[in-house]
């Protein structure tokens, strides 16, 4: 059987369809549903083993980039946490992960928030491909497998910091550190463009203790097709139709998904 | 005495980066004004009582607890500072910001919503620098003294407490009023009501209306809705929306007397739009080839076209430069939101793809006089990305393709062109999606944002001549996010067969969209005072003709009703019942209980009197080619022609937009070893479920307008058409949009000769190369009015510009190519002939000459030529293809090799020349229809096959090393220079700010 993602949209988030065709690619069931659904019960998370949280612009960042919206789902509080308990997966793309922070996801043993996304250093929006290193020490189930990644990014708030360096210390300790920006030899990435925000140890994303919430700035989706790789024709000029057939990063990932649970 | 405010203040963490703050310390130093630190904080001021419990909740929510610290009714204390800068939106300016906050108070408690409203501003903290130089600096930086205020206090004295407690509320208590405008008046005073009133009327217009309205059976008829014989206020703003340039396209529709000097030729054109654009699509639509294609054309606010059995295509291009000049930012942002919307109000709605945007401004670095109220073209410029990157990045659009030209005249108006590409389902449940159905008793609901004074006479005045006192509320300011959840509910409603026709609120507000609309059922009545506003006092008229962004107007089926508002209820979107639809033949709008206007729909629509034009065509021979001596030393020339504004990277400015949105990019704007060469055109997968593509692409050049328009516009066809030649597309179904941008021709019979001469090449070459035009929009004033250094009176006109974009359905995105090299070894191709065309070429205008040899187009070899390009990229036997454009050849190899991070060496002697005796001509001339190919040498053979009897020539090939050879046309040396030297000039001309 096909396990069921959920796929959360509306008022101004918008990746839902890249993230809604790499799921069905990977092999999952899929439902798309606003936010506003969500809030009214007209979905229930119940039926899902899986959560994504798209990427966009929701409430325009006005505020403060996912902080609205973060408000607005606090509501659904106990049906999240219930959700988390079921052994399920959640993957929070850019606003999404930005809203997931601001949701407390990531919070420490106290349940207080020391980490957070941030304005880019360089103070404005970028959209451009990134090299990435998963972090072998990862407890991260989503990038299981996975080693180096080329991605795109997309946005002005994604520099990650935490509040002292003991919240990133105990990122590294617990293994929540999902992969870092990196520069062409590998090192990690410090500065602009390589490490597109100035984000702390290069990090791009995270996951939660289990390993079970990803929170990622890079967008997997937009990678669902070789032809999505900006290198796409110098490829087909050394590989020829081969190029075709090699597996999108992006779709990696959601295979990983979907294989969770079979 | 008004309740307290209750404030909140919020800023970043000493520790941490506060990037708001140093653009402001970059932005002031390049004014000349030096600061020793600068921090930021920004302020939300509740208009409504909350208890200190809820204030400090919402002060919880509202502060990172990781980078930010707040106060709450007390003023923050960020440190040591001289002074504090504010800068606040004027009353009625739209504040997301602060409609956010109040929502999210809302949540607070729990779902109530408060009487008042919360209002956003930003504070800056300034230690060093006068507060006479932050005053000039901020206004200068910081602020659009049309929308937004500012004011610097010395921090130490500044009283904290009260200083939080100003906020820009509407006060406005006019009493509603229905004015009536007496028609029976001499000339002179006809004119005075015209222009007074900012109606933008004519003397011939005026009287036509005063005509209709001396009729006695109108005056039995208006007795019946208790009206006066005379105009309402309603009724003649109704009319001058209706009738503006901008709606109407007078000069367009109008009888045209074109005589030719050179020729002798005269004849009359009835109409150039029929005659021409629309004629050239009729011609071609009656072909086997474009029969079944051409779905809907010219009559809606897109065209659509098909693209597979499922779904169509549309395509709209529209020039928001008015608005632009005056505030840019909010100018270009709507101009792209309200593209948007023509594509969300094509038949009964349709999902959006991707925008394009083509910018003309004045030169960067112009330092030259500026008149009052007119902004350095850098500001617009700088004002205008940002516009277009919150416009589509808010919106989940991507902003795929596009293109900068400099040129100072453009410093009074620029010129802002807004592109958008959807897509629609063919049929939803057994019906087809283009066709709009409306009977009378359909409601007339308005869906989104609510009515402001923000652009009350948008229309008018942008069909106008800029002046220096044009009325600010033209400027209308955009809230992208209501745009958003407007769009996800109108097309989760269509889907569910609830919407029956559906347009925008764009130029002329309710008058226009519903007025529109009732043309198909026959009639109908507004009710102006069921509009949502955004503030009380605002007069019927203005009601009626304003132009609030974020709205819609459709109609919906009586028993569709109530899950129409039940859903959009659901999406958080506000939709009112502001009309009905008739068939009473008659316009009217009531207020209360009230007629307010009662029109004739046929008057309305159709009365406006033709107008017509002399046109004469004189050439202008310049006789100005400039003396190039040294024919071998022409590095130099390239590296400077490489970082001139029109060829340099736009890079930097670009990738502030996101072109990947919706996860079907593929031909992306840059390209290359480095993702860093200039693309072509851009290639989308529209559907992910399958490997069929879109190509967008576009042709603009007003520096050939100088010499002959027509030869301008067909470059600008074939530009746009080669460019999708050159991404892997073929020329079977490449359709137009069309964009005219003139400066006035009212009075100028050589003006207006030049847009004669632009649209018979529209006609000429689209039936040519069999390319039809399915929608287009012209701006008719591009000129600007202002006094000059001495006290007198001067004007600026743009020049004449045809911009033609391109959309192309690809079968399979997986033949696109790219435009950079790929291995060394590959050989060098020139594809198309090479002539002494050096007139209005980028080189010329680099030597201060226009010259008189424009390119000219044959379209009948290019066309063999572009299909056995197709042919060969479909085979896949072209590892790189570009097209030469501004800058000709040498810029064109420059970037092939630097792009792909490869050296090259060509000999220019091989090439297909004609005429061409120097090698500068060879490198710079722009003759059209050639493009710089590369090709794995195992494969040159298939490939020379398949170019058959094409003209073409092997000039050389990638090197393995970074050097750049150019050997002249007696073979010795012209240009040697290293790719990143060379990469480096085009690259170093804009930085990311």
């Amino acid at each position: 059987m096909k396990p069921n993602a959920l796929i959360i949209t509306g008022n101004g988030l918008n990746t839902e369809k890249e993230i809604d065709y790499s799921l069905r690619t990977a092999g999952a069931q899929t439902k798309i549903a606003t936010i506003y659904e969500l809030l009214d019960n007209d979905v229930n998370l119940k039926d899902y083993h899986m959560l994504a949280l798209c990427g966009g612009f929701s409430d325009g960042d006005d505020l403060g980039a996912g902080v609205a919206t973060a408000k607005r789902l606090g509501k659904l509080d106990d049906e999240l946490r219930e959700f988390y308990r079921r052994d399920t997966l959640i993957y929070d793309v850019c606003n999404g992960f930005q809203i997931a922070v601001k949701l407390g996801a990531f919070d420490d043993e106290n349940s207080q928030r020391d980490v957070t996304l941030t304005n880019n250093d360089a103070g404005f929006f970028y959209n451009g491909w990134v090299h990435l290193k998963v972090d072998p020490n990862s407890k991260c189930v989503f990038t299981r497998g996975l080693d180096n990644l080329y991605l795109p990014v997309r946005h002005g708030e994604g520099k990650f910091v935490g509040a002292n360096d003991e919240a990133i210390e105990r990122l590294r300790r617990n293994g929540q550190v999902v992969m870092r920006y990196v520069d062409d030899r590998g090192n990690v990435a410090t500065r602009f463009p390589d490490n597109p925000n100035g984000s702390i140890d290069g990090i791009a994303g995270i996951c939660d203790k289990t390993g079970r919430i990803f929170g990622t700035m890079p967008h997997f989706e937009a990678f669902n097709h070789m032809t999505n790789h900006p290198q796409y024709t110098r490829l087909k000029r050394h590989f020829g139709r081969a190029a075709d057939e090699l597996e999108p990063d992006g779709i990696k990932l959601f295979r990983n998904m979907v294989g969770y649970f079979s | 005495m008004a309740q307290k405010l209750n404030t909140l203040q919020i800023a970043t963490k000493p520790e941490f980066t506060d990037s708001a703050a140093n653009a402001v310390k970059k932005d002031f130093s390049e004014r000349g004004v030096q600061t020793k630190n600068v921090r930021s904080a920004r302020l939300i001021k509740f208009d409504f009582g909350l208890s200190e419990d809820e204030l400090l909740k919402l002060e919880k929510e509202l502060t990172d607890p990781v980078t930010e610290f707040s106060s709450a009714n007390d003023q923050i204390n960020p440190g040591d500072f001289d002074f504090v800068i504010e800068v606040s939106k004027k009353p009625g300016v739209a504040d997301p910001q602060g409609r956010t906050a109040k929502e999210i108070a809302e949540t607070i408690l729990n779902g109530e919503t408060p009487e008042g409203k919360a209002y956003t501003s930003t504070q800056y903290f300034v230690a060093g620098g006068t507060n006479e130089d932050l005053q000039r600096a901020a206004v200068a930086m910081l602020a659009n003294p049309l929308i937004e205020d500012v004011s610097v206090y010395d921090y130490r004295t500044w009283n904290r407490k009260t200083g939080l407690q100003t906020i820009p509320k509407v006060v406005n208590d006019a009493r509603i009023k229905i004015g009536y405008v007496d028609l029976g008046v001499d000339d002179d005073s006809l004119i005075g009501i015209s222009t007074k009133g900012e109606l933008a009327l004519n003397l011939r217009e005026m009287r036509g209306i005063g005509a209709e309205y001396r009729k006695a059976e109108f005056a039995e008829e208006r007795k019946l809705f208790g009206l006066d014989p005379n105009p309402t206020d309603v009724e003649l703003e109704a009319l001058a929306q209706t009738w503006s340039e901008h709606c109407k396209h007078k000069i367009f529709n109008g009888l045209v007397n074109y005589v030719d000097n050179e020729t002798g030729e005269r004849f009359v054109v009835d109409s150039l739009f029929k005659t021409f654009i629309k004629g050239s699509t009729e011609e071609l639509a009656k072909t086997d080839k474009w029969k079944d294609v051409l779905v809907s054309i010219f009559k809606d606010n897109a065209g659509i076209v098909k693209f597979n059995d499922k779904w169509n295509m549309l395509m709209k291009v529209e020039t928001h430069n008015s608005p632009s000049a005056k505030d840019p930012y909010g100018g270009a942002l709507t101009g792209v939101n309200g593209c948007h919307r023509d594509i969300m109000g094509a038949g009964i709605g349709a999902e959006l793809l991707a925008s394009t945007d083509v910018l003309c401004f004045g030169n960067p670095d112009y330092n030259g006089y500026l008149p009052s109220k007119m902004l350095h073209p850098d500001r617009v410029r700088k004002g205008v990305f940002k516009g277009i990157e919150h416009a589509g990045n808010k919106t989940g659009v991507p902003t795929v393709n596009g293109s900068v030209f400099f040129h100072d005249s453009f410093l009074g108006k620029p010129l802002v062109f807004c592109g958008s590409v959807g897509m629609i389902p063919a049929e939803i449940s057994g019906r087809k999606t283009e066709e709009k159905v409306i009977e009378p008793g359909h409601l007339a609901v308005m869906v989104g944002g609510r009515v402001g004074k923000d652009g009350v006479h948008g229309a008018t005045f942008s069909s106008g001549t800029l002046r220096e006192t044009s009325p600010s509320s033209a400027v209308q300011i955009g809230d992208p996010i209501v745009q958003k959840r407007a769009y996800d509910f109108l097309i989760k409603a269509r889907n569910l067969g609830l919407i029956d026709a559906i347009t925008d609120n764009g130029a002329g507000g309710l008058s226009s969209s519903i007025g529109e609309l009732a043309q198909i059922s026959g009639g109908c009545e507004i009710y102006l005072d069921k509009v949502p506003l955004k503030y009380d006092g605002m007069q019927p008229w203005e009601i009626l003709i304003s132009e609030s962004q974020e709205r819609m107007s459709a109609a919906i089926r009586p028993d569709k009703l109530d899950e129409f508002l039940e859903l959009s209820k659901k999406y958080r979107v506000e939709s009112s019942i502001v009309g009905k639809f008739t068939n009473s033949g008659k316009f009217h709008a009531t207020y209360g209980d009230n007629f307010v206007a009662h029109l004739d729909m046929e008057f309305l629509h159709n009365g406006v009197p033709r107008m017509e034009l002399e046109a004469e065509w004189q050439r202008i021979t310049h006789n100005d080619d400039p003396l190039i001596t040294d024919d071998y030393d022409l590095t130099s020339e390239l590296t400077r022609i490489l970082a001139r504004p029109n060829i340099a990277s736009k890079e930097k400015l670009v990738r502030k937009f996101d072109h990947e949105v919706q996860g079907g990019s593929a031909g992306k704007p840059f390209t290359g070893a480095k993702n860093d060469g200039p693309a072509d055109a851009a290639v989308l997968r529209p559907f992910l479920d399958s490997d069929e593509g879109i190509i967008l692409s576009h042709g603009i050049n007003p520096l050939y307008g100088q010499i002959d328009t027509y030869h301008m516009t067909a470059n600008a066809i074939d530009e746009a058409i080669r460019s999708v030649i050159a991404v892997g597309g073929d020329m079977e179904r490449i359709v137009f949009n069309d964009n005219f941008c003139w400066p006035s021709p009212l009075e100028d019979k050589h003006k207006m000769a030049q847009l004669v001469r632009a649209n018979m090449a529209l006609h000429d070459y689209c039936i040519e190369y069999e390319t039809p035009c399915i929608s287009g929009k012209d701006s008719m004033t591009i000129d600007t009015d202002y006094t000059d250094q001495n006290g007198n009176k001067a004007r600026i006109s743009g020049l004449p510009t045809v911009l033609m974009s391109a959309m192309a359905r690809m079968d399979d995105v997986k033949s696109y190519v790219s435009m950079d090299s790929k291995a060394a070894g590959d050989f060098v191709y020139v594809l198309g002939v090479t002539k002494d065309e050096m007139g209005g070429s980028e080189f010329y205008d680099m030597h201060g000459a226009i010259g008189d040899t424009v390119p000219i187009v044959d379209a009948k070899s290019a066309k063999n030529l572009y299909k056995s390009v197709s042919d060969a990229t479909k085979k896949g036997l072209i590892a790189s293809i570009h097209d030469v454009s501004q800058g000709g050849l040498g810029v064109a190899l420059a970037e092939t090799a630097f792009a792909g991070g490869y050296g090259m060496d060509v000999n220019l002697s091989r090439l297909r020349a004609q005429g061409v005796d120097r090698n500068y001509k060879a490198l710079f001339s722009e003759s059209a229809s050639r493009f710089v190919v590369t090709i794995d040498p195992t494969k040159a053979d298939e490939f020379e096959k398949t170019l058959g009897n094409n003209p073409y020539a092997r000039v050389g090939y990638v090197s393995s090393k970074d050097a750049f050879y150019i050997r002249g046309l007696d073979g010795h040396v012209a240009i040697a220079a290293s790719i990143y030297e060379l990469k480096d000039s085009w690259q170093s001309r804009f930085g990311w700010n």
